[in-house]
């Protein structure tokens, strides 16, 4: 049998994803009888709480360990923002001789670098700043804490 | 005054994207089912390599030189196109979807906002490639004739930095000059042959012409309006998206074949899976039509086929607009049936949907109108003029959660032992081969971008 497919990349505008948003606290003892007459105040679209540019964000996906320091790890999402311009102290995805890498972009006086967040890795000083290019600003992680599709996709095409 | 914005090699600049490395290279993406060079980046033009070369004329060239090849890959161009499109709506005031890398733009009245037009121009060139890194050339003019030309010209010339801005008679002119008369906008090969022999060489020759000339030899209304759109007069406006929605007038699917095809039911099976993935898009953008068409091609290359190598048939819906694919589909076996020539191997085939409109508009209820075609299956229901929509509905809801063709009509699914000739366990004989295909970077889990 065929595995189904149902996790989709959240098209940015299209389809929003919806998660219902409730008017009242929730109590962490007894319900509240107010709770029965409690309405659904409205519908909130979480891609257009995080994302500022749905129409410049990208999704990617991380590979290796070099920013662990970051909290960013391999199999995790990345929301890039192509849009947003990049500064000192941003995660940025960076194209360096044609390969694309994730590391944080750093200003140290007159030197720009790209930091790995990890012991293991060395940082690279920006010499030539025709020879590299910031594709776009990091701006979310999605991490996932339990094993799920995030994980499963680990081991493809890698 | 309108814009045209046009994509810089849309589909090469599409790669580029997400596979920056090849930066600088010669690239070019081939059509569907790897026949011919649909986008070529700008060291593969140098190359001498032209639009429609079929790959394999060119294979050893394109070997030789290195040349970066791609299949197409329709999933990752329609979403950087989205994107494009969308950013568009967001910054006109109005904006016409002209091709999947091109739009209008309406500029009427905005110099009150942002200065000049010029400048206009720079910032929405500016805000396509930094939210898609898409580069694109804008032409600015009167009309969408001239602006079509001032685009043209602001392509073949870098020092324009992709912005033409044809703003007073002084500069129409000179632009017109730069222009062969083939390579106006609504000028087809037949016409540029003529207007040649009549010496009439560049779009300024073109401009001159008479009126009346122009009705006589350039197919009546239609030429005469062109000549005044040179000439800077607009006789057309925006077309499908005067309403600020970004629909389309219509819509078509079509494909070549994985393999030629030789039995009826392979090719309706073909017609039945583009016509599904038409009324699909119809109904996305809450639509029905009221013409359908279809067509069936023949091998054009190959030794023995003789002419014509394609034919087509349209039908204006007897029953009235819709976007059932049940029903479409009962009309377009019935027009597949009139094309049919026993014994011929076909090569493509594809169906177009036109007369676009939102259900109900400006529709008459007709006591007399014909039902449409009996199914085949007599068990099966007649549907109505109006179709199932629930049905419609819930179809496409399945296939949006489940995946694409997770649930289909009968037709459009191949028979078993037909399939399996692509590599694919499943894949129907009409589906082509695509050998260099790149991910689907923005729209497919498994695809996306990996940075290390």
């Amino acid at each position: 049998m065929r595995e189904i497919e149902l996790i989709r990349v959240p098209a940015p505008t299209s389809v929003p994803f919806l998660l219902p948003y409730f008017s009242c606290l929730v109590p962490a003892g007894f319900p509240s009888p107010a709770n029965d007459h409690a309405e659904v105040e409205g519908l909130f679209d979480l891609n257009r709480l995080l994302l500022r540019h749905p129409d410049a964000t990208y999704l990617v996906r991380v590979s290796g360990e070099s920013m662990a320091g970051a909290e960013i790890h391999a199999g995790d999402l990345l929301a890039v923002d192509k849009h947003l311009e990049a500064d000192h102290n941003h995660v940025v995805v960076a194209v360096v001789e044609g390969e694309v890498t994730v590391k944080r972009l750093v200003r140290k006086g007159q030197t720009w670098w790209l930091m790995p967040e990890n012991p293991a890795y060395s940082p690279y000083e920006i010499t030539d700043p025709d020879g590299l290019r910031i594709w776009g600003v990091v701006t979310h992680v999605v991490h996932e804490l339990i094993p799920g599709k995030l994980h499963a996709l680990l081991h493809t095409r890698e | 005054m309108y814009g045209l914005l046009d994509c810089n090699n849309f589909y090469v600049s599409c790669e580029r994207v997400f596979q920056p490395r090849y930066e600088g290279r010669p690239v070019v993406v081939l059509s569907n089912n790897d026949g011919n060079i649909i986008s070529r980046s700008a060291e593969a033009k140098a190359l001498g390599l032209r639009m429609g070369d079929p790959y394999f004329q060119v294979k050893e060239l394109l070997h030789q030189h290195d040349v970066a090849v791609f299949s197409s890959n329709y999933a990752l161009y329609g979403d950087m196109s989205r994107r494009v499109m969308w950013y568009l709506g967001q910054t006109a005031p109005a904006v016409e979807v002209y091709s999947i890398d091109e739009a209008f733009l309406d500029l009427a009245g905005l110099e009150k906002y942002h200065g000049s037009l010029d400048t206009f121009a720079r910032k929405i060139r500016a805000g396509v490639k930094s939210r898609t890194g898409i580069p694109t050339c804008v032409g600015v003019a009167p009309t969408k004739t001239l602006a079509k030309l001032a685009n043209r010209i602001a392509k073949k010339n870098p020092d324009l930095v992709g912005v033409l801005y044809l703003d007073n008679a002084e500069r129409r002119a000179w632009a017109l000059t730069q222009v062969e008369v083939g390579d106006v906008w609504g000028i087809g090969r037949q016409y540029a042959a003529k207007l040649a022999a009549a010496g009439v060489g560049t779009a300024a020759d073109l401009a001159r012409v008479p009126d009346a000339w122009a009705r006589k030899h350039l197919g009546g209304v239609v030429g005469a309006r062109l000549v005044q759109e040179l000439q800077g007069r607009p006789c057309a406006g925006l077309h499908p998206s005067e309403d600020g929605t970004l629909s389309r007038q219509s819509l078509s699917c079509s494909r070549t074949f994985g393999r030629p095809l030789s039995a009826f039911s392979d090719v309706l099976g073909a017609v039945s899976a583009f016509l599904s993935r038409a009324a699909e898009k119809l109904r996305a953008q809450g639509d029905t039509a009221h013409v359908l068409t279809v067509y069936i091609s023949k091998n054009r290359f190959a030794t023995n086929v003789q002419p014509p190598f394609s034919r087509s048939a349209t039908l204006t819906l007897p029953i009235g607009p819709t976007a059932d694919t049940t029903v479409l589909l009962s009309y377009a076996r019935a027009l597949l049936n009139r094309l049919w020539e026993p014994g011929t191997v076909y090569h493509k085939a594809g169906v177009v949907l036109d007369g676009l409109e939102p259900p109900g508009v400006g529709q008459q209820l007709t006591l007399f109108a014909p039902t449409p075609p009996e199914p085949e299956n007599k068990r099966e229901e007649k549907t109505a003029a109006t179709g199932r929509p629930a049905l419609m509905a819930s179809l496409d809801a399945l296939n949006s959660r489940f995946g694409k063709g997770t649930v289909r009509l009968a037709a459009a699914v191949p028979a078993p032992g037909r399939g399996g000739v692509v590599g694919k366990a499943h894949a129907a004989p009409w589906e082509g081969k695509a050998q260099w295909r790149s991910p689907a970077f923005t729209t497919r889990l498994e695809d996306l971008l990996i940075v290390q």
